[in-house]
C-alpha cells in the first residue's frame, strides 16, 4: 500500500511537477519582493516573453511530432526583416500577408524535406538555419532595416498597442495559445500528431498519413514564427539581420522545460506556456531580488536538468540512471 | 577487399572528392570571376585556410567522438569562451605575473582544466541522471554562458602578452601554430579512436548500447571520458583562438556548436552514433572553410556562403540516405 502511495505521489510529480515548481517560484519571489506580483510587472514579464512564447507554441507541435526545429531563430529574423522592408514598399496591409506567405513557404519546404523525404530533422533545420540566414542577408543587403515613417504608421499596433489595458502581444500570445491548444487536444489532427510522434510506425500501420502530419507541424511552426516576427517588427519598427539568432535553442529549452519529450509523443500547449512563463518570471524575479542578469542562465540550467531528470526518474521508478 | 570495406572507403573518400571538386571549381571560376589577382590554389592560401579552420576544427574533432558515442554536445561554444577568459584573466593574477613568461603554460593549464571540468559536469549528469545529452548540454549551454558573463560582465577580457602572440603567430615547417594544434589533435584522436580499446568501445556503444552493455562494456565512464575530451578540445580551441588576438568577448563562440556539428555531419558521421571517423571530420572542416574562402574569392558575400552551406548540408543528407537505401535494397535481393 505504501508502495502505491509513493508511486501515486511520484506519478503526480511527474505529471504536474513543473506546475508545482512554478507555483513555488512565484510564491517565493512574491514573498521576497512585493513588486513581483504587481499587475504591471506581471504584464511586463508576459509581454516580453510573448515573442519567444509564440515561437515555443509552434515548436511544441514539431517536438510532439517527434522532430526538432532549429531554424526558428533564423526564420524569425527573416520574417522580421521582410515585413519591415515590405512595409515601406507595399504598405503594411499587403506587407503582412506577403511576409506570412513567404515564411509559410519556408516552413513548407522544411516540412517537405522532413515529412515526405523523411530526412533527419535536426540536420535539415540546422542547414536551414544557415540557409535562411543567407536569404535574410541577401534580402537586406546586409543592412539594418528600418521603417521610414515611424510615427505615421498603424503598423506599431501589434507590438505596442493595447486593448482595455492589456498589451497586444499578450492578447495575441494568449489567443494563439488557446487556438493551438484546442487544435492539439480536441481535434483528430492533434491526436494524429501524438500518434506520429509516439510511434511513427504504428501510426503508419493504422492509416495515419505520417508525412502529411509532420508537414503540417512545420507549417504551424512557421506560422508561429511569422507571428513572432510581426510582433518583433511592430514593437521596434526597425531591426538587425540577426534579431532571432540563438532563439532556436532558447525556445527549445522552454518547450522541454514544459515537459515535452524530445522523443516525441508527449507535451501540451499548457505546459509549454508554463515553461515560457517560468523562463520569464525567473529572469524577472531574480532581477527584482537584486541578482545579476547572468544568474538566471545558471538557474535555468539547473531548473531544466532537474525538471527533465525528475520527470524520467518518476517514469522509471528510480532516481539514478541504470547506465553502468 | 570485402564489398563492405570498399563501400566504407568510398564513403570516407567522398568528402575528399568534394574538396578536390571545390578546388577545381574555384580555381577555374576564379580565372573569370576573381576580384583579386592572386591565385586561389596557392600554397600560402591553402596554409591560411588550414589556420582559419583550426578553431571550429578542433571542436569538431571532439564533437565527432561524442557523436560516435551516440551523444551530442551543444555547450562547446560557451566552454570555448570561458576557457579563453580564464586563460587571459589568469595571466593578470599577481602570482602569475611574478612568474614572467612561465605564466603562459600555467594559464593554458588553468584554461584546459576549466574545459575538462565543464565537460566532466556534462558527462556526469548524462551518466548519472540518464537525461538525454541533447537536453543536458542545451541546459549547460545556457548555464556555462551565464558563468562566462559572471566572470567579467559584458566587458571583453583582454590581456596583451607579446610572447604569447609571437607564439601564436609562429611558424614551424611552414605551418602556423594553430594548424599544428589542429593536425596534432586530429592525429592523437585518430589513434585514440582506431587503435585503443576506448575508441572501439565508443563505436560499440554508439552502434548498439544494449548490446555493448551485455558485452560487459561500462557505458557511463566512456561517456564521461568523451565529454571531458570534448571539453578539453573546446578549451584548446579557445586558447588557440584567443592567444593570437589577446582578447575575448563574452559572446564569442556562440553558435560554434552548430558549425562544428555541420562539419561533422558533412564528414559523414552519423547522428545516431556508431559510425564516423576523425579523418572525415577533418575533411568536413576543410570543405566548409574552402567553401567560405572560395565563394569569397569569386566575389560572393557571406549571404551566399550561408545559403550554400545550408543547402549542401541538406543535399548531403539526402544523397547519403539514397545511397544507404540502395545498399539495403541490394541486401534484400
Amino acid at each position: 500500500m505504501a508502495e502505491l502511495t509513493k508511486k501515486g505521489i511520484g506519478g503526480f510529480l511527474a505529471r504536474q511537477g513543473i506546475l508545482v515548481a512554478f507555483v513555488l517560484f512565484m510564491v517565493g519571489f512574491a514573498l521576497a519582493n512585493q513588486r513581483f506580483i504587481a499587475i504591471d510587472n506581471i504584464f511586463g514579464v508576459i509581454r516580453s516573453s510573448a515573442i519567444l512564447g509564440v515561437m515555443a507554441l509552434g515548436v511544441t507541435f514539431v517536438v510532439i511530432g517527434g522532430n526538432l526545429d532549429l531554424s526558428v531563430g533564423s526564420m524569425m529574423s527573416f520574417s522580421t526583416i521582410v515585413v519591415l522592408d515590405l512595409h515601406d514598399t507595399l504598405g503594411p496591409t499587403l506587407a503582412i500577408p506577403a511576409m506570412f506567405g513567404l515564411t509559410l513557404a519556408l516552413g513548407a519546404f522544411i516540412g517537405f524535406l522532413v515529412g515526405y523525404l523523411k530526412l533527419n530533422s535536426l540536420i535539415v533545420t540546422l542547414g536551414m538555419l544557415s540557409a535562411i540566414h543567407g536569404l535574410t542577408l541577401t534580402w537586406s543587403g546586409g543592412q539594418n532595416m528600418d521603417i521610414a515613417d515611424k510615427q505615421g504608421t498603424w503598423f506599431s499596433v501589434f507590438g505596442q498597442g493595447s486593448i482595455a489595458g492589456v498589451p497586444m502581444p499578450i492578447i495575441i500570445f494568449g489567443l494563439l495559445a488557446v487556438v493551438l491548444g484546442l487544435v492539439l487536444s480536441k481535434t483528430p489532427f492533434g491526436r494524429k500528431i501524438y500518434a506520429v510522434g509516439g510511434n511513427g510506425q504504428a501510426a503508419t500501420f493504422s492509416g495515419i498519413p505520417r508525412a502529411r502530419v509532420v508537414f503540417f507541424t512545420y507549417l504551424i511552426s512557421a506560422f508561429c514564427v511569422a507571428t513572432a516576427g510581426l510582433l518583433q517588427a511592430s514593437r521596434s519598427l526597425g531591426s538587425q539581420n540577426t534579431v532571432g539568432q540563438g532563439y532556436e535553442l532558447e525556445v527549445l529549452a522552454m518547450v522541454i522545460l514544459g515537459g515535452a519529450s524530445l522523443l516525441g509523443g508527449s507535451g501540451t500547449i499548457v505546459k509549454t506556456v508554463i515553461g515560457v512563463l517560468i523562463f520569464g518570471f525567473i529572469e524577472n524575479g531574480l532581477l527584482l531580488v537584486g541578482l545579476e542578469f547572468y544568474v538566471q542562465d545558471v538557474v535555468i540550467w539547473l531548473v531544466i536538468i532537474l525538471a527533465v531528470w525528475l520527470d524520467i526518474a518518476a517514469k522509471r521508478g528510480r532516481l539514478w540512471s541504470p547506465i553502468a | 577487399m570485402t564489398p563492405e570495406k570498399r563501400k566504407d572507403l568510398l564513403k570516407q573518400g567522398a568528402i575528399w572528392g568534394f574538396i578536390v571538386l571545390e578546388l577545381a571549381f574555384f580555381s577555374i571560376a576564379g580565372q573569370f570571376l576573381s576580384v583579386t589577382d592572386t591565385v586561389f590554389l596557392s600554397v600560402d592560401n591553402m596554409l591560411l585556410l588550414l589556420q582559419q579552420s583550426a578553431p571550429i576544427g578542433i571542436i569538431a574533432l571532439g564533437m565527432t567522438i561524442v557523436m560516435i558515442n551516440g551523444n551530442i554536445d551543444l555547450s562547446v561554444g560557451a566552454t570555448f569562451a570561458l576557457a579563453a577568459i580564464v586563460m587571459l584573466d589568469s595571466m593578470t593574477w599577481p602570482f602569475m605575473q611574478a612568474l614572467g613568461d612561465w605564466a603562459i603554460p600555467l594559464s593554458w593549464c588553468f584554461a584546459l582544466l576549466t574545459g575538462v571540468v565543464l565537460g566532466a559536469i556534462n558527462g556526469l549528469i548524462v551518466w548519472k541522471t540518464g537525461v538525454d545529452a541533447f537536453i543536458v548540454t542545451l541546459g549547460s549551454m545556457l548555464g556555462f554562458r551565464g558563468l562566462v558573463f559572471a566572470y567579467n560582465g559584458e566587458q571583453p577580457t583582454s590581456h596583451l602578452n607579446w610572447t604569447l602572440i609571437d607564439f601564436a603567430e609562429a611558424q614551424f615547417l611552414g605551418l602556423n601554430t594553430a594548424s599544428w594544434f589542429l593536425l596534432g589533435a586530429a592525429l592523437l584522436l585518430w589513434l585514440l579512436m582506431t587503435r585503443t580499446v576506448h575508441g572501439r568501445n565508443a563505436y560499440a556503444i554508439g552502434n548498439n548500447r544494449d548490446a555493448a552493455v551485455n558485452a560487459g562494456i561500462k557505458v557511463g565512464p566512456h561517456f564521461l571520458w568523451n565529454f571531458m575530451l570534448i571539453g578539453f578540445l573546446a578549451a584548446l580551441s579557445g586558447i588557440v583562438f584567443s592567444s593570437g588576438t589577446g582578447s575575448v568577448n563574452p559572446n564569442d563562440g556562440m553558435l560554434y556548436e552548430l558549425w562544428a556539428i555541420t562539419a561533422v555531419v558533412l564528414g559523414g558521421t552519423k547522428l545516431a552514433g556508431g559510425y564516423g571517423s576523425i579523418v572525415s571530420t577533418l575533411g568536413g572542416v576543410i570543405a566548409i572553410q574552402l567553401l567560405r574562402k572560395g565563394l569569397g574569392y569569386v566575389g560572393a558575400g557571406t549571404e551566399t556562403v550561408n545559403l550554400v552551406i545550408g543547402l549542401i548540408l541538406i543535399a548531403v543528407l539526402f544523397l547519403d540516405r539514397q545511397l544507404n537505401r540502395k545498399g539495403k535494397e541490394e541486401l534484400k535481393t
